[in-house]
This record gives structure tokens, C-alpha cells and sequence, in this order.
């Protein structure tokens, strides 16, 4: 094994039913080195923390670790615990209602001769793990008095203490302000003196460059590389998990036409927000406008159109529909009002598994009419069918249950569901996602023929090109915040990865 | 093979299935201690009157019946299951009695006020039960059968306080006919007919159907798409209130009298097995009203065989748990993955020959 | 020194003894008259409900992974008849019935632990069926009340007081009252003590608290949720047996409706003694106290008089429904804290 590394992964391969989601990706850690692993939506991140931790398993590739002959085999995040590899998530995994103490050492608490749990010495060795990690915490206080932060800082120390090798850090700043991060870092430098490799996950482009040492990129489950934190810049990061190289960054010339300005006004935000998620916003969009949100994952993309929807009810600021100032509380209060939402978590928002692919494209337009408007079945036969032509949907009937098709198909049905209510302005959150390319285009261009029709349509993308490609404008948001709009001549790719990837270098 | 496969996937086979068990289960016992073979089935008029063992199931059944649709509804929607419908049976009973009879009078042969006042009181108070129980499942998110604990303990007991702890007798025909024969059919079994009727229609000619399934389904998906969760469980639950509410009249109607202690006791249990047994998964989502019906009567049907074997009313909810358990451990997921696991091995050996 | 933090979980139970505080003394100062000052008048509520005692502790343990159990009153029910047929009709000696009926409790609490944490079934569903299964075997092994006169070790144990040194008065006609408890008590406040210990001392405990508190973290911190679980069940069934023995040294015979609702009385003692349907909070003192609550209900009825008996039941089902809406209003509070 190379000198001072750590961790090793080699050729690694996984598929999930239909999808190659990690194709030969290496991954190399060195000892007190902080490693970002950075990727899109979809790249394979979370899937090479799942075989690292022995979640997934693998069908190639092999794993080495410090200390271990061989290959390594992780039955599950026990075992890789047991071996030195330590997992701690954007969602702390320890118990709220037990001690700190306790949330430290469950498991393998120190005990007295007579085997009950010595609390005394648990507290004690808790204190002085605390001590030496600098945290100012009452070992006895239950964990859910204290700070998302601190409550990932235990759970690390938890990891550290466990003996750990290497440390993997899954997003677990996603959480956390500013003040609190910056805490976080000073432990994980504090680590990295120690020699434990870290592996670290997150979204803010900062973060990165502040703690550390080096950048794997992955994308669409491949690796683009591994560099070292000089040999990247920010531009060139996003450009990595964007998936152009910058050099030949050739500007793709918008198909979608000109300037929307003049048309009347639809949906007009001012100070909107939703605390928490996303900062108040200002946004006026016009009619038959495309108007793109770009921003890395987490940037509050969704949350923006969330909170226009009524899906996450605003707690601050006005919006005006059609020129008039409106209250949606509720969804439905935004479809009443014209509009539609096809969200980005399609299983867990989108369809309703157990229910036929008729039912589930009837079902928006339902919900408008009311409980005691039944759509007659003639008419939703009627209204599947059209859809399932038009958008092409590969369905063995209407009755089929929708859960059984693929994921582009699924999709297809949803946005079918909405066109069904013949909405004025239509919001799609990664419609393109997950789902084959010829799909992908069709979609496309169904929301240019949208806005040709007079439609307005809100297209949030993590793919730049498409979003080029259908958008007459795009609003830029960065960490929870809407910070920029890109128009006319700066929409190329080279423009909006600029304004993604933000101030700095 | 393939064949077997097909029919036991279809939607009613689980309790079509089991009637025709309880039914043959009769058969071998007539045959048995030396009755004709087919009584079970034999219907007969006699003084005006249609007697057989399967009128009586029909008739015993009504209230099970009855009780199945607003469970249906309950678990579909929120995938929990209503205990306190017994006690709320027995409360709406209570409070008809003796809005008839009086406060504090125990045997009347007149009304106090006219039977439309008692029936309505009594089906409202079953469905402000209803109403508590859903406001709590769905306002307060709290667990269904804890939030229905509350009444399934209460319900009962504050019947018994309407009824001053005694039992009241209300003996006027037009009070018994609900009980009794309405010319030659039971009227209970027309009750009951008439509830899955309209049941049925505004089912059919509603979208409360699609409604229900859905929220049942995927509730965050429900609201993006513009449902109202919440109201729609909470109507679910005033629903079940008031089919607990006609059962109760019917099951006081039948002894017309308001035996509070006993109206509607372990009823929740048939009214959940009879859920179950129609096929219904009791984790919510796509329900089957007729499947659920036939569930009850399939229950009514091993009561009454239980009581003809000799089993007494108090031992057979013995029988009852065994066959509510065997049906959940059957749905259960890691039975169900272990039986998936073991049919691919079998089609893994079959390939390997 | 430590900080004492009064957060929602620590109100739960302050309101809880407090509650009961203010209940016994109004008791004290409304039926001075009929004798509620006397010590003896608590010790009749604690020799009451040495049973629920028993019952309580082991459904907090329960209600603390997450889950209910609601067969306890009809596994009462069906101890009580099992001994007092045991005894009268099949001759046996009580000793080994009561091992038995112990037997009997843990391999009830095994089948429907291994129902609820190996095949992944809702608990409520199951412990009702057992409930009823329960309910009915009582049926099947005796259909009539069944009292206890032969079984002579049995009627002793009964019957024996133990005295307690003070509180003691002098009783209208001038003879003076030694106040005293049953041994059915020790045994319950040895099994709260025990069952206190467990929880706060032993891995087992301290496993039961996290799966509560978290159950995808228990597993990933290497705990073993399914056996504790299992456990627990059964745990909780053989605490229900302990209670039946001492529920039925209290009635001296078996019958088919015994106990019913006492699944009820357990399971609001422990929510309002602070334990949280959702698992992971509470403490069997905790619930000690809500027991003491609803025992003191029940007095304050009988010693009206004029109220019936089903008042008890209703204030119970009003308190319980009381807190586990202060429960979820807390929930509430706690979800909009972290947004």
C-alpha cells in the first residue's frame, strides 16, 4: 500500500436495477488529510459512502485499509465502525433523550463488578473526552439540549473515540450557521493533526476551500478526478461536476426566444420566504417566460418554488398573481390559482404508488373540481389517453399501477397530471432527473411549446445545457438565498457557472 | 399453477376463500353429528317469518357490517384502526334509550320524546366521537389507536352515567321493528343493505374514494396535488363515528334495550378482522369496501359456527385473535420477503434442472 | 452543582406530582369526615392497586421503546382464573401455580415480542389480539367465578398484614387502628425499585431508552433492537403475572370479566406520570405516581358516595386525554423550535 494513505478504493462498481450507478471509481485518502468529496445530484456520492460503509453491496472493485492485509469486507456499518471507518450524517444519529455521556459510550459502557453500568466513570470519561476535544458541554445534560452543532461534534467525537481511521462527514454542515461551522472546522483540523483522514461532504463551495486539502469529483457515477485544493479553483470545480471541461467551454446559443419583459406579469414575489429555508426573495415573472433557478444542490432551488407553491407556507413578504395580491396557504390554494408543482422527490412527492396511472393523472385536476365533482370515468379514460399519447408515456394499460413504470415514465404521468389542469404557470423541480435522454429532449421540448402557448414555466435544472436551452432567464441562488439574475447575453454556460460558483477566486 | 397463482391474486379471494371455509367447516360438521348435509343452507318460512342459519348470519351480521364500512374508510385513510367503535355503540345506544325512556326511568312503554329525537341523538353523539377521535388523529398527529383509546375507555362508561348504571328498557314496537322483522325479512339485514348502498353510491359517485386512497397512500404526495389531508382523515373518522352510531342503534333496537355493558363489546375486534380478512392491508392505502362486507358476514358466519361447535360467546375471541394474528403475520413484510425469497430459489432450482 | 432544567419533559411530570399532591389533599379536606386523613386510607390505595403497580412498571418499559401493549388486564384475568382453578378444581398446590402463571406470562410476552420486533407487526395490533386471546382462554379454562377458600398458604398470604409503626388513631368506638399493608404491596414497590434500577443501571435499560429515543441510531451505535424489544415484551408480561398474583391475592377468585380496562388505568398511569407515547421519556416512578393518581380517583368517587363508579373511569380517560394532548402541544413546540 502507497505510503500515508489511509483509505483506499479501487474500481469500484455498483448497479442498481437499470441504473450503473458507481462505474470503476477510486478513492484515495491519506492520513490527516481533509478530503471533499464533491458531486451533482446523482453523481454517486452517497453510494460510495453506502460501500465504503458496508450499506451496498458492491459487485467489483476492492477496498484497502490502513493496517488490514487485504481487502476488506464491510457486512454493515457496525463492522466498518469495528475497522476503523466511522460514518456521521447531516442528521445527527444519536439518541436525543439519553445523556451526553451515554450518547458517547451506549454500547460499551464502562461497568462495575456487579455488571450494571457504571455511571460515575462513564461521566468521568466523557468529561475528559469532551476536555480534549475543547468542547464545552455537561456530560449529564440530555443531548437534545444542546445545539445541532454541538450535537454533531459529539457524534464525531463518538467516531474519534471508537478509534476510528478515517472519518467520513456526510453533509453535516447542511444544518448549521455560520458560527457553528466554523466550530465544526476547528475540530476537524484538530483531527486531521491527529491523523485521522477525513472525508468530507457538503454543498457550500466554501467550506471546501476553507478546511480542505483535496477535491474528488464524481459525476454521473464516474470519477472525473482527484486534485489536489491548488490545482482547482472554483470555476473549474463547478465546471468538474457540471460535466463541461472549461477550456472548451463553448457557448450554446439559447433556442428559447427573446426577450418576455413586455408580457404581463404573473407571478410577482416581493420579500417572499420561508425561515429557515430559503432568505426573502424577489422574483417577477412574466407570461409565456421560462425562467430557470440554477444553484448547487441545497442552494434553495426547491425552497424557492416551494414557497411560491405554498408547499412550504411563506412566513414572510407578498406575492401577487396575475396583479393581485394573494394568501396560498395550501397547495391547492396555488392551483386555484393556476398554478402547478411537479416536485424534485418524485417518490415521496409525485406518485401515488399504489394508484393506476389514470388515477394519478386525473388526480391534480380532481382535487380542483372537488370531492363532489367527480371526474366521470368516461371523461378520465378520455383525458389518460390523450396524455399517455401525447407525452408518450410506455404503459401496459391506463390501469396499470404506477409504481410499475420507470422512473422517466413516472414522470411523464406527473407532468401529465398538471398539464391536466391546463395551468398558467408551472412549476418543474428536476423534471430531467433520473430519467434517459431521449425523455430528457421530449421534455424539453414540451416546455418551449408551453411557453409558446403562453404559459409561464418556472425549470429548476441541475444541468446547465438544458436549462440554457429552454430558459429566456435564470435567477441564480446561492446558500439559501436568491443573489443574482442572468439574462440576455451572460446566459452561457461559462456566465452562469460563474455566478453559481460566486465570489472568490 | 399459473392458474392458482391467479386466482388467489385477486382482490376478494381472501374472504370469498374464507366463507366458503366456515361454510364447508359446517357442511362436515352436519354430516357429522347426522344432519342433513346442506342445512347450513336451507332457508324456511315459517310463521311469516324466514328462519335458516344464513339469514341469521345475515341478520347477526348487520352491525359487523355496518361497523366495516367506517372502519374501511379509517384504516385506508389513516392507517390505524378505530378501537373505540364498541364503546361508541354502546354510548349512542345509551344516549337513544334514554332520551326515550327519560333520565333516570328504566322501563317505559311510551316514548318521552319522538323516536326520530332519540335515533338522531344517538347517531350525533356517535359522530361528535367521531369528530374528537379525528380531530386528535389528525390536527395532533397522534397515534390512532391511542387517540381512540381514549373514548374506547370513555365511551362506554359515559354511556352508562346517560343510563343512571342501569339498564333501560324501552318496549314500543316501532322501537323493536329496528330490532326485529320488517315483514318477512329481519330488518337489520335491510339496515345494513341500505348503509353499503349508500355507502357504495356516494363512493361511486363521489371522489371520496380517490380521495381517501391517496392520503392513505402518500400523504405528502396527496398535498402537493392539492388534497386536504387532514380534513379528509378527519372525515374518515366522523364517518366510522356514525356507522358506529347505527350499529349501536341497531344492536339496542334488537333487545330494545340500552344494555350499555354489553352493547357493542369486542365489536372493534370483528370490525377490524372483518377489515382484514376483505383483503385490506391494515398499513393503509387502496381499500375494498366489498371485501371488507364480505369480511364481516364471513366473521358473523364463524361466530355462529363457533357457537354451534359448542364455543361459548366469551370463549371465541379466542379463535378470533388466532385468526386476526395469522392474517397480520401473513401481511407482514418479512414473511412476505421470506416467502419471495424462498419462490426465486425454487425458480433458481427449477432452472438449474 | 446541578442545573435542575424544567424542559417539557420535566413539567409532564411536575404537573403529574403536583396533580396529585393537590387531589389528596383536597380529598383530605373534602371527606375529612369518612376518614381520608387517615394513613391508612393511602395505604388502601397502594394495597388496591398493588397489581396496577406491578402492571404500570412493566408497561412504561413498553411504552418507552415506542410501542403498547393492551393485553395486560385479559393475561390478568386469565392468571387470576388460572389459580383459582388451579386450586379448587385441579388440587394443585399454589407455589407451583404461581410459577406457572409466571411461565405462562413470559411465554405470552415472548410470542408477542416476536410478533412486534421480528415480524415487523404494529404492537397495538398484536397485544390486541392477545388481549383477546387472553380474554377468551379465560373463558375456555373456567366459564364461572371461581373463589379461592381451600388453598390454605394462599388465604395466609392474603391475609397477612404487616403493620406499619405510626400514623395509627383511635377508631370511633375508642380502639386504636395499627395502620398496615399487604404483602402484595412489598412486592410492587420491590418491583418499582427493581424495575427503577434496571432501567437507570443496566446495558439492558439504558438499550431500552435509545430504541425510544431513536431506532435507526440504536442500530448504527451497535445495539440490538430487535432482542431488546423482544425483551421488553416479554419483560412486561411477566411484570402483568407478577401484578395478576398480587391482583388476585387481592380478589380471591377467578372470573371471565376481571380486570377489565386495566390495560386502560396502566396505560394512563404511565402517560401521565410522564412517559411519552412516542417512546425514549419517562421514568417508572413516573408512573408509580400516576398510578397513586388514579387510585386516589377512584377513592375520591367511592367516598362521594353518589357518584358512579363509572365516574372513575371517565375523569381517567379525561386526564389521559388531558396530557397526551399536553404531549403533542410539547411535540409541537419542539418541531417549531427546530425549524
Amino acid at each position: 500500500m502507497e505510503n500515508n494513505i489511509v483509505l483506499s478504493a479501487k474500481g469500484i462498481c455498483m448497479t442498481f436495477p437499470g441504473v450503473k450507478a458507481l462505474e470503476n471509481v477510486d478513492f484515495n485518502l491519506r492520513k490527516g488529510e481533509i478530503r471533499a468529496l464533491m458531486g451533482e445530484n446523482g453523481a454517486g456520492k452517497s453510494t460510495l459512502i453506502k460501500c465504503l460503509t458496508g450499506v451496498n453491496k458492491f459487485e467489483a472493485g476492492e477496498i484497502y485499509l490502513d493496517g488490514i492485509d487485504g481487502p476488506i469486507v464491510n457486512k454493515d456499518t457496525l463492522d466498518a465502525q469495528r475497522k476503523g471507518i466511522s460514518t456521521v450524517y447531516q442528521e445527527v444519529n444519536l439518541c436525543p433523550n439519553l445523556s451526553v455521556a451515554e450518547n458517547l459510550f451506549i454500547g460499551r459502557e464502562p461497568m462495575t463488578k456487579f455488571h450494571t453500568v457504571n455511571r460515575r466513570k462513564m461521566n468521568e470519561m466523557a468529561a475528559n473526552l469532551m476536555k480534549e476535544l475543547d468542547l464545552d458541554v455537561d456530560v449529564t445534560q440530555n443531548l437534545e439540549e444542546y445545539s445541532l452543532a454541538l450535537q454533531q461534534m459529539i457524534a464525531i467525537a463518538r467516531a474519534v473515540d471508537m478509534d476510528c481511521k478515517v472519518l467520513i462527514l456526510d453533509e453535516p454542515t447542511s444544518s448549521l450557521d455560520d458560527n457553528e461551522v466554523a466550530k465544526l472546522f476547528v475540530m476537524m483540523r484538530r483531527l486531521r493533526e491527529k491523523g485521522v483522514g477525513i472525508m468530507f461532504v457538503t454543498h457550500f463551495l466554501e467550506q471546501v476551500y476553507e478546511v480542505c486539502d483535496g477535491i474528488t469529483v464524481l459525476r454521473n457515477g464516474t470519477l472525473v478526478g482527484e486534485y489536489s485544493i491548488d490545482e482547482l479553483p472554483r470555476v473549474k470545480l463547478v465546471a468538474a461536476m457540471m460535466g463541461k471541461d472549461f477550456d472548451d467551454l463553448a457557448s450554446i446559443k439559447q433556442e428559447g426566444s427573446g426577450d418576455k419583459s413586455k408580457e404581463p406579469l404573473v407571478i410577482d414575489a416581493k420579500g417572499l420566504g420561508h425561515s429557515g429555508t430559503i432568505k426573502p426573495f424577489d422574483l417577477e415573472i412574466h407570461k409565456g417566460e421560462v425562467i430557470g433557478l440554477t444553484g448547487l444542490l441545497g442552494s434553495g432551488r426547491s425552497e424557492l418554488a416551494r414557497a411560491i407553491y405554498g408547499a412550504d407556507r411563506a412566513n414572510a413578504g407578498t406575492l401577487k398573481v396575475k396583479e393581485k395580491e394573494v394568501m396560498i396557504k395550501n397547495p391547492i390554494d396555488a392551483m386555484n390559482l393556476g398554478m402547478g408543482l411537479l416536485p424534485d422527490d418524485r417518490k415521496a412527492e409525485g406518485i401515488i404508488g399504489d394508484l393506476s396511472v389514470r388515477e394519478n393523472i386525473i388526480l391534480a385536476m380532481q382535487a380542483k373540481q372537488g370531492i363532489f365533482k367527480k371526474i366521470p370515468m368516461s371523461k378520465q379514460i378520455e383525458i389518460a389517453d390523450k396524455f399517455i399519447e401525447m407525452l408518450q408515456i410506455k404503459t401496459a394499460s391506463r390501469e396499470t399501477l404506477i409504481k410499475q413504470l420507470s422512473g422517466g415514465n413516472q414522470q411523464k404521468a406527473i407532468l401529465a397530471r398538471w398539464l391536466a389542469t391546463d395551468p398558467d404557470f408551472l412549476i418543474l423541480d428536476e423534471p430531467t432527473r433520473g430519467i434517459d435522454i431521449g425523455t430528457k429532449t421530449e421534455i424539453q421540448k414540451l416546455v418551449l411549446k408551453l411557453a409558446d402557448e403562453g404559459k409561464s414555466v418556472m425549470f429548476i435544472s441541475s444541468e446547465i445545457e438544458e436549462m440554457l436551452r429552454t430558459c429566456n432567464r435564470m435567477a441564480v441562488l446561492r446558500d439559501g438565498a436568491k443573489v443574482g439574475e442572468i439574462s440576455g447575453d451572460d446566459l452561457t454556460q461559462e456566465g452562469v457557472m460563474k455566478a453559481i460558483a460566486g465570489g472568490g477566486k | 399453477m399459473d392458474k392458482i397463482k391467479k386466482i388467489t391474486k385477486m382482490k376478494l379471494f381472501l374472504p370469498i376463500f374464507s366463507m366458503i371455509l366456515v361454510m364447508m367447516i359446517n357442511v362436515v360438521y352436519d354430516i357429522a353429528s347426522g344432519n342433513p348435509a346442506f342445512g347450513f343452507f336451507s332457508i324456511s318460512i315459517n310463521n311469516g317469518i324466514l328462519y335458516g342459519r344464513l339469514i341469521d348470519i345475515l341478520n347477526r351480521g348487520s352491525e359487523v357490517a355496518i361497523l366495516a364500512i367506517g372502519m374501511t374508510l379509517v384504516v385506508s385513510a389513516s392507517a390505524g384502526t378505530d378501537i373505540s367503535v364498541g364503546s361508541v355503540m354502546s354510548l349512542s345506544g345509551g344516549m337513544c334509550c334514554m332520551l326515550l325512556a327519560g333520565y333516570g326511568v328504566t322501563n317505559v312503554s311510551n316514548y318521552a320524546v319522538p323516536l326520530w329525537v332519540g335515533m338522531l341523538a344517538g347517531i350525533a353523539i356517535a359522530c361528535v366521537c367521531g369528530l374528537f377521535n379525528g380531530f386528535l388523529v389528525a390536527y395532533m398527529n397522534i397515534q390512532p389507536m391511542v387517540a381512540t383509546l381514549i373514548l374506547w375507555s370513555a365511551g362506554r362508561a359515559i354511556g352508562l352515567l346517560l343510563c343512571n348504571s342501569n339498564i333501560v328498557y324501552v318496549r314500543v314496537p316501532s322501537f323493536q321493528f329496528f330490532g326485529a322483522y320488517c315483514g318477512i325479512i329481519p330488518t337489520p339485514i335491510i339496515i345494513a343493505a341500505v348503509c353499503v348502498a349508500i355507502a357504495s353510491v356516494v363512493l361511486k359517485s363521489t371522489a371520496l374514494g380517490t380521495y381517501i386512497q391517496s392520503v392513505g397512500i402518500n400523504k405528502r404526495a396527496s398535498r402537493i396535488s392539492g388534497f386536504n389531508s387532514a380534513k379528509i382523515i378527519l372525515l374518515c373518522y366522523v364517518i366510522c363515528g356514525l356507522c358506529a352510531g347505527i350499529a349501536g342503534l341497531v344492536a339496542t333496537c334488537r333487545i330494545y334495550s340500552a344494555d350499555t355493558n354489553n352493547i357493542g363489546l369486542n365489536m372493534e375486534l370483528d370490525a377490524i378482522l372483518a377489515v382484514a380478512l376483505g383483503g385490506n392491508s391494515l398499513g393503509g392505502g387502496k381499500f375494498n369496501l366489498a371485501g371488507s362486507i364480505i369480511g364481516a358476514y364471513t366473521i358473523q358466519a364463524i361466530t355462529t359456527t363457533l357457537y354451534a361447535l359448542g364455543v361459548s360467546s366469551a370463549q371465541a375471541p379466542v379463535f378470533k385473535a388466532i385468526v386476526v394474528i395469522l392474517i397480520v403475520v401473513i401481511q407482514s413484510q418479512p414473511v412476505k420477503d421470506y416467502f419471495k425469497k424462498l419462490s426465486a430459489k425454487r425458480a433458481v432450482a427449477k432452472e438449474v434442472a | 452543582m446541578k442545573k435542575l432544567k424544567l424542559g417539557g419533559n420535566n413539567i409532564l411530570l411536575a404537573i403529574t406530582v403536583i396533580l396529585f399532591v393537590v387531589m389528596y389533599l383536597g380529598g383530605c379536606i373534602i371527606y375529612a369526615d369518612k376518614g381520608f386523613t387517615h394513613l391508612q386510607t393511602f395505604l388502601n390505595v397502594l394495597i388496591n392497586n398493588a397489581g396496577l403497580i406491578a402492571v404500570a412498571s412493566g408497561m412504561t418499559c413498553v411504552m418507552l421503546t415506542g410501542g403498547i401493549d393492551i393485553s395486560v388486564g385479559s393475561l390478568i384475568a386469565m392468571d387470576c382464573m388460572f389459580l383459582a382453578v388451579g386450586m379448587e378444581q385441579w388440587g394443585m398446590s399454589s407455589p407451583v401455580l404461581m410459577i406457572l402463571v409466571l411461565v405462562i406470562g413470559v411465554v405470552f410476552g415472548v410470542v408477542q415480542g416476536y410478533c412486534v420486533a421480528y415480524l415487523e407487526i404494529q404492537p397495538f395490533i398484536v397485544t390486541m389480539a392477545g388481549m383477546f386471546f387472553a380474554r377468551g382462554m379465560t373463558a375456555v379454562i373456567c366459564k364461572d367465578q371461581v373463589s379461592i377458600v381451600s388453598d390454605k398458604l394462599f388465604t395466609a398470604i392474603s391475609n397477612a398484614k404487616i403493620n406499619i409503626p405510626f400514623g395509627g388513631y383511635t377508631n370511633k368506638k375508642g380502639i386504636y387502628q395499627v395502620p398496615f399493608i399487604r404483602p402484595t404491596v412489598v412486592v410492587a414497590i420491590l418491583v418499582v425499585v427493581l424495575v427503577f434500577l434496571m432501567l437507570k443501571y443496566t446495558k439492558f435499560g439504558r438499550s431500552i431508552y435509545a430504541v425510544g429515543g431513536n431506532q435507526v441510531s440504536a442500530t448504527l451505535m451497535g445495539l440490538n433492537v430487535r432482542k431488546t424489544k423482544l425483551l421488553t415484551y416479554t419483560l412486561c408480561s411477566f411484570l402483568t403475572s407478577i401484578g395478576g398474583i398480587c391482583y388476585c391475592l387481592n380478589t380471591m377468585c377467578g372470573t371471565t370479566t376481571q380486570a377489565t380496562g386495566l390495560e386502560m388505568d396502566a396505560i394512563s398511569s404511565s402517560v401521565i406520570g410522564g412517559t411519552l407515547l412516542t417512546g425514549g421519556v419517562g421514568n417508572v416512578l413516573g408512573s408509580f405516581v400516576g398510578v397513586l393518581i388514579n387510585g386516589t380517583i377512584s377513592t375520591l368517587v367511592k367516598s362521594n358516595g353518589k357518584l358512579v363508579s363509572s365516574w372513575a373511569n371517565i375523569i381517567t380517560a379525561i386526564l389521559l386525554c388531558f396530557f397526551i394532548l399536553l404531549q403533542a402541544i410539547f411535540a409541537k413546540i419542539k418541531e417549531s423550535k427546530k425549524a
